[in-house]
């Protein structure tokens, strides 16, 4: 079984091609980081799965009429939006959206997934103040809570950790895992090679709008790799406290 | 709740000045007379005033309030902008040229319902024409521009119609008509624009969780299954169908659109979807209230209502603003 599969995808803007041909699978358990520098088309091949660019090759995602896609996978734009001064409350409960028909309220089980959520961001304490007073930090964590509140069996988010606090960001990556062992799959874009090294399961890295490497970080982070893609160098060693990972230096 | 507690409020207020509306005006008469000439016929000239001028009247305030305050409560949510206004997309312009046209023509005097009908038209054309511009594959910003540019032609176009008119007593007409105003409507009045007002008022109902999932962000609200370019389709037949009937019959009243969303958003927790039955009662408030207050302040002058509404409106705009400055920056 499979959670979203991608068969020679290509999304292009204007003339030329973001994501050229990108073939790959995600199946239950997966926390799958996509890598790459600036302008690698990490954003680009995510909205072109969902379905929200124009694409050529085929997703599994972007076949669903949109009402299904809601409820199979949940979008965490990079893009920090919150319009309104609405409660922390209120933008987690937005995540049901897909599961509510016009004009009905919160069911039980709505409420039972917005109050897990909340719980899970550690948001409980401050559910009832006005998201856009938060931090842009906590602002982070409020939207990743409306990605878990719609309780999809996949989750694609764009640098969810940017601007978090180390022990947030470490929480939020925990939180991933935790999801991907109870049978879901995220697929989470990073800058930091250090977090994707730690707690993704497989990584994805994305060169020029290719897939440049696919498999577990010890097979992806090659110094090779690293070279070619990222220009840099690194320090990557297995040790007692898991996989530690270093960026060292630029390569002329 | 509080929610129910302020819907329930709201539709008390409206209540109450329909009623107040119905016994103030130039007729000196009890508030028991008038309402018992008004359940039953006594065949005497205060029915007559009751049936055929004040109610019409009253009823007509409360559509058009609801019109502006719906439409511009949608509006704001769909933009995600505190400053959109109904007439953004340009429909109310155009149904002041329709109308402007029609007096100028002298249509409007010669078929009893020349002036709604020449007014409904110039809002249809401008739909057509906003969605040429901004349709299927619009975007927001496409829209708000299309608006624009439709809005300052149907000016342009207004201002070249009494620029030219060779009748002054017609451009005094257009220039009091555009004012915005309520006196003297009749049930006819009544029975062209009100279906059009409700056939707004059903799609504008049907957006609530299309803007909720907005305040996230035009892509995370096409992830959660909104459908954007269906959204925007209905948005405009909904406000052109509102907003241009509200026209039709009562000229240009502004800042209802603007002013009633922004007072009563802190009421309802920001909530887009919340808003929208808060603003359509809200809005029935405030033009009803208006309306009341043109005729009670200057009774002899027939004040224009929408003179009134942007006299009050704009000074509240103005204390909303500077209460609020720190949270806009």
């Amino acid at each position: 079984m499979t959670l979203l599969s991608l068969d020679r995808l290509t999304v292009a803007r204007g003339a030329c091609p973001v994501v050229e041909d990108v073939t790959l699978t995600i199946a239950p358990g997966e926390l799958v980081g996509l890598i790459g520098p600036n302008g690698a088309g990490k954003t680009t091949l995510m909205r072109g799965a969902l379905g929200l660019l124009p694409a050529t090759g085929a997703s599994s995602l972007a076949a669903l009429p949109p009402a299904a896609r809601g409820k199979q996978a949940a979008w965490l734009p990079q893009a920090r939006e919150i319009a309104w001064p609405v409660s922390v409350e209120t933008v987690v409960a937005l995540g049901r959206i897909p599961y509510l028909p016009a004009g009905t309220r919160l069911s039980p089980v709505d409420a039972a997934a917005v109050e897990a959520a909340l719980e899970r961001m550690d948001l409980t304490a401050m559910r009832d103040r006005a998201a856009t007073q938060l931090s842009g930090g906590e602002q982070a964590r409020v939207l990743i809570a409306r990605t878990l509140a719609q309780e999809t069996p996949l989750i694609l988010a764009d640098e969810p950790v940017a601007g978090l606090d180390p022990a947030h960001q470490i929480t939020t990556m925990e939180v991933f895992a935790g999801l991907a062992r109870e049978g879901r799959a995220v697929l989470v874009s990073l800058h930091d090679l250090g977090l994707a090294a730690r707690h993704c399961t497989r990584l994805l890295m994305l060169h020029r709008g290719r897939l440049a490497a696919d498999g577990p970080p010890g097979k992806v982070l090659t110094p090779e790799n690293l070279r070619t893609v990222f220009g840099i160098t690194a320090h990557f060693t297995e040790t007692p406290d898991g996989p530690v990972f270093q960026t060292l230096e630029v390569v002329a | 709740m509080r929610f129910g507690a302020l819907i329930g409020g709201l539709t008390a207020l409206t209540v109450a000045l329909f009623a107040v509306s119905l016994v103030t005006g130039p007729a000196r008469t009890g508030v028991g007379a008038g309402l018992a000439a008004l359940l039953r016929d006594d065949g005497g000239p205060l029915t007559l005033v009751m049936r055929e001028i004040r109610l019409p009247r009253a009823i007509l305030a409360v559509m058009v309030g609801a019109s502006l305050g719906l439409a511009g409560a949608a509006m704001q949510g769909y933009l995600r902008n505190p400053l959109a206004e109904p007439g953004l997309i340009g429909v109310s312009g155009s149904a002041a040229l329709g109308a402007v046209l029609a007096i100028q023509t002298g249509l409007a005097a010669a078929i009893p319902l020349g002036l709604p009908v020449a007014a409904l038209t110039g809002a249809a054309m401008a739909v057509l024409l906003i969605l040429a511009l901004a349709g299927p594959r619009g975007t927001s910003l496409t829209l708000i521009l299309a608006g624009i540019a439709i809005s300052a032609l149907a000016g342009a176009l207004t201002s070249l119609v009494l620029n030219l008119s060779p009748n002054p007593f017609a451009a005094n007409e257009i220039v009091f008509w555009m004012m915005g105003s309520l006196a003297d409507r009749s049930f006819t009045h009544v029975w062209i624009a009100p279906p059009f007002m409700a056939l707004g008022w059903g799609m504008l109902a049907t957006l609530g969780r299309g803007i909720d999932a907005l305040t996230l962000g035009e892509d995370a609200a096409e992830a959660m299954g909104i459908r954007l370019s269906r959204l925007r389709l209905t948005l405009i037949g909904g406000t052109a169908a509102a907003v241009g009937a509200a026209t039709a019959v009562a000229g240009a009243i502004g800042f209802v659109g603007l002013v009633v969303p922004h007072i009563l958003r802190p009421l309802v927790g920001a909530q887009p979807s919340r808003l929208l039955p808060a603003s359509a009662l809200g809005g029935a408030v405030m033009v009803l209230a208006a309306d009341i207050a043109v005729r009670v302040v200057l009774p002899e002058r027939d004040l224009k209502l929408g003179v009134l509404t942007a006299l009050v409106g704009a000074p509240l705009f103005l204390h909303l603003i500077y209460k609020t400055r720190r949270e806009i920056a």
